[in-house]
């Protein structure tokens, strides 16, 4: 198929785009899931403070 | 050569300005939270596939791929699968959450505080610090390699140029990849990789004409000749022969290397960690996928590619080019767009291969730097003044180190951006990757278990570098010394070509799985549900 008789290459080619592709659906399945709630949010902020001023030192 | 300076210098204005929206935008918002919740996750994937792709996977990779045939492509399903899908939605998520409970800020805070462990942290960090400079210096290989062949410069001319851009980058504080330019360099990488995938493959004809004119050419036994691989190479469209020298270099030590090392990356992992919630690492996901899809796919499909071109201009296979111009696999990819590509493309192209460097140092040397400041020498004692001057020595010494090793790799190793990106990988999966796993997803696991994995992963990598895996053993001499020869592997078999990687990461994985159900953990119940708490959920 496409010219390439090697099965394992062939295999793969399909790999890459089917790997691709595994992300994408997966990205639009999930695309709203996974927001934090009030207590993540307070430890997050708090983590992010540190984070910035840690970049100001260096 | 004016126009293509002249593109660069538009180009670093653009990425300049973007920086400085950035920074500007961060500094003033009263609230980091909503700020950073403004950033579209578009952005916040494309500027991790700047990070993640660089000149060593587009330049070094893509001539590795020249030279051993489209079985590369092998690598670009792991970097998608383990890279993308399994770091992401297995490890990103935990990592995150974890972090943010321990208060982890780089990776050897983050293993350091799971374990309860100083060594754990400062020995992580020493490692990075001492190895992260090698893949550092491949990276800035690949760009200076490709402005080389552009501008038609000297080689140290280039390096020397291209040092100036990054040191400049780095001061103006694009250190940590400001999010936006980031976005901008990994949108035009994008670009830039899929008008070359659509030439290249159109100039011969189309999907399937150009693959059947690439298995001509081994057919042809002038071609085949001068395909320069080991054994066991039996043309660009096959896999190796099983078991051969040629199966062992691209499995073991690109393949396995690369694929898996990945997952255990430090500047990749303390990327989780700033992401705002789980749904951004939803998002990136399918953006990431089809990032990695385009750069290292692209890549490994024109490098075994480009021989059709070669073959048919010079009348030599893309290896033999390069070696006819005094260079080895890394001249490829180069050389291939200068003599192939209408010069606008080449010039644009330019401008990718720079950004895809820029954004990958700059989060090198970030890595680096905290891990000096905050992992091996940080103090509370010291005050804050004296932190931040360790920090700033520790990144103008790793800078240094990485531009001597820029400068004198390349006649080392005739594949130096491959070897040193490989080497580094094989070192972080070997040492971090099961105590990174056990960190995740063990509440049992002991220190001691962390400990005696890690340790059994790096010494064993440093022993079959020194003494059996030829490639780095012929350089480092230590085998030489002693024993009077490059390497201790019985000649005439495999075993000298088989990656560090293959024996230390399995004997990595064994001790920490074997010292786990030996030893006891003793933890308290209260540290492993802060560290646990949310996570998994």
């Amino acid at each position: 198929m496409f010219g390439i008789s090697d099965f394992g290459i062939w295999l793969v080619y399909l790999l890459c785009i089917a790997s691709a592709l595994l992300c994408l659906i997966y990205g639009i399945i999930n695309w709203n899931k996974g927001g934090n709630d009030e207590n993540e949010l307070k430890k997050d902020a708090m983590w992010e403070a540190e984070d910035s001023k840690i970049e100001e030192n260096i | 050569m004016t126009v293509q300076i002249i593109v660069i210098v538009v180009y670093l204005a653009i990425v300049g300005y973007l920086g400085f929206l950035g920074f500007k935008h961060t500094k003033n918002s009263s609230d980091y939270l909503i700020g950073g919740r403004k950033i579209h996750p578009m952005v916040m994937a494309l500027s991790y596939g700047a990070t993640f792709i660089s000149t060593s996977a587009i330049v070094g990779f893509g001539g590795v791929a020249a030279q051993f045939g489209m079985s590369l492509l092998w690598l670009t399903f792991l970097n998608i699968f383990f890279g993308i899908f399994i770091a992401f939605v297995f490890f990103g998520k935990r990592t995150r959450r974890m972090g943010h409970n321990i208060n982890a800020h780089t990776f050897s805070e983050f293993v350091g505080k799971r374990y309860k462990s100083k060594f754990i942290q400062k020995f992580s960090a020493l490692v990075i610090f001492v190895f992260m400079p090698l893949y550092t210096a491949a990276v800035m290989i690949g760009a200076s390699k490709f402005i080389e062949t552009q501008l038609n410069i000297n080689y140290d001319v280039s390096l020397f140029a291209f040092s100036l851009i990054i040191a400049i980058y780095v001061f103006f504080g694009g250190l940590k990849g400001v999010m936006y330019s980031d976005a901008f360099q990994g949108t035009l990488m994008f670009v830039g990789m899929l008008i070359l995938l659509v030439s290249v493959y159109s100039g011969l004809g189309g999907l399937t004409a150009a693959h059947e004119k690439l298995g001509a050419l081994f057919a042809n036994p002038d071609a085949a000749g001068m395909a320069m691989a080991p054994p066991g190479f039996v043309g660009w469209l096959n896999m190796p022969a099983s078991g051969s020298i040629a199966a062992w270099v691209v499995i073991s030590s690109v393949v396995m290397g690369v694929g898996i090392g990945v997952l255990a990356q430090p500047q990749l992992v303390v990327r989780f960690m700033t992401v705002k919630s789980d749904r951004e690492l939803n998002r990136a996901v399918p953006i990431g996928g089809l990032f990695i899809l385009m750069m290292t796919g692209v890549a490994f499909i024109v490098g075994p590619l480009s021989n059709v071109y070669f073959f048919e201009k010079f009348g030599m296979t893309a290896m033999a080019y390069a070696k006819s111009i005094g260079s080895g696999s890394e001249a490829i990819i180069p050389a291939f767009l200068n003599n192939f590509m209408p010069s606008w493309f080449s010039t644009v192209f330019l401008v990718v291969i720079i950004a895809a460097g820029m954004s990958t140092i700059s989060s090198q040397f970030h890595a680096i730097g905290t891990a000096v400041g905050r992992d091996l020498f940080y103090s509370r004692k010291k005050g804050e003044k004296q932190n931040m001057l360790l920090s700033r020595v520790g990144m103008l010494v790793a800078i240094i180190v990485t531009i001597l090793l820029a400068y004198v790799l390349p006649s080392i190793w005739n594949d130096s951006i491959a070897i040193a990106t490989g080497l580094f990988f094989g070192i972080c999966a070997a040492s971090f990757l099961p105590l990174y796993v056990g960190a995740l997803y063990f509440r049992n696991i002991s220190k001691k278990a962390a400990i005696w994995g890690m340790m059994s992963g790096f010494t064993s990598s440093m022993l079959w570098m020194m003494f059996v895996h030829s490639k780095e053993s012929a350089v480092l001499k230590i085998c030489d010394l002693i024993f009077g020869k490059t390497t201790i592997a019985p000649a005439g078999t495999i075993v000298s070509y088989i990656d560090p990687i293959v024996i230390s990461l399995s004997l990595s994985i064994v001790v920490t799985v074997v010292a786990s159900l030996i030893t006891k953990s003793k933890f308290e119940k209260e540290h492993i549900d802060e560290c646990f708490e949310g996570v998994g959920k």
